[in-house]
């Protein structure tokens, strides 16, 4: 009989309501090797790890590792069986050092001394091992995204106040936050790690890093596993295929004129907390028609511009103008100025959840006529601009309710559909600020939110867009800069720049960022 | 077992939720009422009798619920705004104390104006003075961030010690005998009884009005639209342009005057004048009573009567069998955490 798989997943069932999130899934991880698990948002990835990690209880199925059934429910049991979890989002305290962090939760109440110094040579042993330097002493707080994830990965390969370290170790969209170059470093390190005897599970929906760092690729869809598949060999055009169960179209983009400055920045400052200014002395300029992209490694001030174009806040300093006019710091004075906006954080900022579809259709301007006469709401008029609303820009999951349906219960894809109808349908607008406007959505959404951005700036509309995504920087620009540190580099157009030159600038590559 | 969100509430559930919720209040109780040594069925039955069986027994009951459901829309209007007034204890003090120095006997014959003019403005009074009370904990939350549940709380202690000074100094009814009570209303200020050879007055339907009033002003109104939308999602509700700040104003005012009107009723329609045990917690039963509510104005009615009926039959059911009075409030609390919890499952559900 051959020795049991590191790791069998077994029909695998997960419901929450009528919801089947994860229906039957069947997998087997084999030592040394990496599996891919890839599919779109709400696919079940995420739940399926959640359930292997003891977050979940699965309603069917069971789960062995080595050939021993995992306890479920029980995140203690899955770390004790050598599961270890890196999180899309970081689960460090940024007031402690990095020994702290890995130390933390696995020593006893009752135990008299703190074993500091075996933390220590542990965590430098496991650092040696797979090429990830870190400061032990240094402050999370004080480390870059690249490198807390280090610390992630690094606590859960660690093998202190434990059995043993990870053996299996699940990463959850891990490249989503990196630049290209730490990216590279990152799939470096799993070399080794699978070198080393280890078996990953590398979770993501990009399809280029998928073919590159795994052997095999499980294709979810649907709470489905629509296959598994060796990466050698793997055709790019099928995978998405499977993923997203029909074909679908990128955004095409038509060749149209440029036309007038519609806003402009003059060395604009925006203090920060600290010492270091959120945005410091950045000059801008947005024509009609014409796609600037933004880009830049997460926290280098993309959030205090798009803010400040918002109407959110004043400049400390310089000057904003829109179509030649300053505006005040109130987001009512930009929505009238012609100035849509996309917030990053749709369901925080974008949607007042507990609300109903039809009353966040018109959030940006209930405040005067059609929607407010005399300090009244006309509820006819507002709920007839989202039922157009909803048939214009294809809102989904709204069967049930109808527009009585609380925002919060749509999916990310049609949230962001209701608020790009927010914000674009009646007037063409002058300015679009879309501040990581695909963040987190599925192929098809992709597809629909980048087409609705390049139809308005065909149209004449002037459009800033923040991402991290390079590609989709690439897909959509017509002029690329670059933000570090509260900088903007020049922008310059598309076909200038390089992957390996925005990644350079994305780290603060001198003599790129600043250049020209 | 752990909780996880259901997508979507149904309508069934939110109805059902807060019947569930008093069932499991008087089975919960009942457990105390045997502890007490009393027989379950008797006791609550003499409860509901109590509360409810006769025409007195329901006249208390309305007489009571007037102020709750004033301080119970106070609490709910500012719920709903997140701003989580906890004063209204104080702001209905201050209001029934404003009251009085407007429409109170001061040297004998009070300020000697029409009452038409005298009444409005002793109301205004004490709207004014409940409103000004919650505004410096509004602004400060505003402005600062500080925590108006620990200032809204706090103010009550220094509202009643204030009230306690000025009953024993410049507000003192000279002719009390030396009880700490302040100066009678006016005899043409005094509300109206509304049922022969009862307490209730016609505070109760102007109660009844403005809850009805604010639930359309919560419903219908574009500064309604700004309280739900600013108490379910502030930060999306800056982003699109609200003025989350002045909503929190206009909301701390509102409550505020909601809890001060609460004071002069009680001095206009009961008491006549003010003492420091003219209220058994009418502000604090207003945040139990608001939550009962699930923060519904209409609610708010209901969930007030409910606790008014406790309250009252409570009295009656210690007389007859050995339960002391302080179950109502132990149903009370009870109901509240119930209703939470019942509040909880609408919106999540069990798994295990």
């Amino acid at each position: 009989m051959p020795p049991p798989p590191l790791l069998r997943l077994s029909g695998i069932t997960k419901r929450f309501g009528a919801l089947v999130a994860n229906d039957g899934i069947s997998l087997d991880l084999d030592r040394g090797e990496v599996l891919a698990l890839l599919g779109e948002n709400g696919a079940g990835k995420s739940t399926l790890v959640s359930i292997l990690f003891g977050h979940y209880v699965a309603d069917e199925g069971r789960i062995d590792v080595d050939g021993q059934p995992l306890p479920p429910g029980q995140p203690g049991a899955a770390l004790a069986a050598g599961i270890g979890m890196v999180h899309q989002h970081f689960t460090l305290a940024d007031n402690l050092t990095v020994l702290d962090n890995v130390m933390l939760g696995t020593e006893g109440l009752w135990q008299p001394f703190s074993r500091r110094r075996a933390a220590r040579a542990a965590l430098l042993d496991t650092a040696q091992r797979f090429g990830l330097q870190v400061d032990p002493d240094a402050r999370v707080a004080a480390l870059s995204v690249g490198e807390r994830q280090r610390v992630e990965i690094l606590k859960a390969l660690v093998s202190f106040g434990r059995k043993q370290g990870a053996r299996i170790l699940i990463l959850d969209e891990p490249t989503a936050v990196l630049t290209p170059q730490e990216s590279e470093s990152l799939f470096a390190t799993l070399g080794q790690m699978v070198a080393a005897g280890l078996a990953i599970i590398f979770i993501s929906h990009k399809l280029d890093e998928v073919l590159r760092v795994s052997q095999r690729i499980a294709v979810l869809r649907g709470g489905k596993l629509v296959g598994v598949l060796p990466a050698q060999g793997a055709d790019k055009a099928l995978l998405a295929e499977a993923m997203v169960g029909r074909r679908v179209a990128p955004a095409v983009k038509h060749a149209h004129e440029t036309g007038a400055v519609v806003a402009q920045l003059q060395g604009v400052t925006l203090h920060g907390p600290g010492p270091n200014p959120r945005l410091a002395d950045v000059e801008l300029q947005l024509r009609a028609g014409q796609v600037l992209a933004v880009a830049g490694v997460a926290g280098n001030g993309q959030q205090a511009l798009a803010e400040l174009l918002c109407g959110e806040h004043a400049p400390d300093a310089g000057t904003i103008h829109v179509d030649g006019r300053a505006l005040p710091a109130h987001p009512r004075a930009w929505v009238q100025a012609g100035v849509a906006r996309i917030p990053e954080d749709r369901h925080a900022v974008g949607v007042v959840g507990d609300l109903p579809l039809w009353e966040n259709a018109f959030l940006e301007r209930y405040a005067s006529p059609p929607f407010s006469r005399a300090g009244l709401i006309d509820r006819r008029h507002a709920r007839a601009h989202a039922a157009t609303l909803v048939q214009r820009f294809d809102v989904r999951g709204t069967e049930a309710a109808g527009l009585d349906t609380p925002a919060r219960s749509l999916s990310g894809g049609n949230m962001q559909k209701l608020i790009l109808g927010r914000a674009l349908m009646g007037q063409l607008p002058r300015l679009i600020v879309a501040n990581q406007p695909t963040w987190g959505l599925d192929v098809g959404a992709v597809a629909y939110v980048h087409q609705q951005l390049l139809d308005a700036a065909a149209q004449g509309s002037a459009v800033l867009l923040i991402s991290e995504d390079l590609d989709e920087i690439f897909a959509l620009a017509d002029l690329i800069a670059v933000m570090h540190q509260g900088r903007l580099s020049a922008p310059r157009p598309r076909a200038d720049w390089t992957l390996a030159a925005i990644g350079l600038a994305m780290a603060g590559a001198d003599g790129v960022a600043h250049a020209a | 077992m752990r909780l996880e969100r259901r997508t979507r509430s149904s309508r069934l559930a939110l109805v059902a939720a807060p019947l569930g919720a008093v069932l499991a209040t008087l089975v919960l109780s009942s457990l105390l009422v045997a502890w007490a040594g009393a027989p379950v069925g008797r006791a609550y039955l003499l409860l509901m009798e109590g509360g409810f069986g006769s025409r007195f027994a329901i006249t208390e009951t309305l007489t009571r619920a007037t102020p709750l459901i004033l301080t119970g829309l106070a609490a709910a209007v500012a719920f709903r705004a997140r701003l989580y007034n906890i004063g209204a204890e104080g702001q209905l003090y201050a209001g029934a104390l404003a009251a009085v120095a407007v429409g109170g006997l001061h040297g004998g014959s009070g300020f000697e104006v029409s009452p038409w003019l005298l009444f409005p403005l002793m109301v205004a009074a004490a709207m004014l003075a409940g409103a000004l009370l919650l505004l410096g904990p509004a602004l400060l939350k505003s402005r600062f961030g500080v925590d108006e549940v620990v200032t809204t709380l706090l103010l009550n202690f220094i509202v009643l010690l204030g009230v306690s000074a000025l009953l024993d100094g410049p507000m003192k009814d000279p002719s009390a005998m030396g009880w700490p009570q302040s100066v009678a209303l006016q005899d043409t200020l005094q509300l109206d009884k509304l049922v022969p050879r009862s307490r209730v007055h016609t505070g109760l339907p102007a109660a009844l009005a403005l809850s009805v009033a604010l639930w359309a002003l919560l419903r219908f109104s574009t500064l309604g639209f700004e309280i739900r939308a600013v108490g379910s999602g502030a930060r999306a509700a800056a982003f699109a342009g609200m003025p989350v700040a002045a909503v929190g104003v206009k909301v701390a005012l509102l409550s505020g005057a909601l809890a001060g009107l609460a004071g002069a009723v009680e001095v206009a329609g009961r008491t006549g004048y003010v003492t420091l045990d003219m209220s058994p917690g009418y502000g604090t039963s207003g945040v139990v009573i608001a939550m009962l509510a699930m923060l519904n104005p209409l609610g708010v009615v209901a969930a007030a009567v409910f606790v008014a009926g406790m309250l009252v039959g409570a009295d009656s059911m210690s007389r007859a069998v050995a339960v002391p009075t302080y179950i109502a409030d132990v149903i009370t609390a009870i109901a509240l955490v119930c209703m939470l919890v019942a509040t909880l499952l609408t919106q999540y559900r069990i798994r295990t």
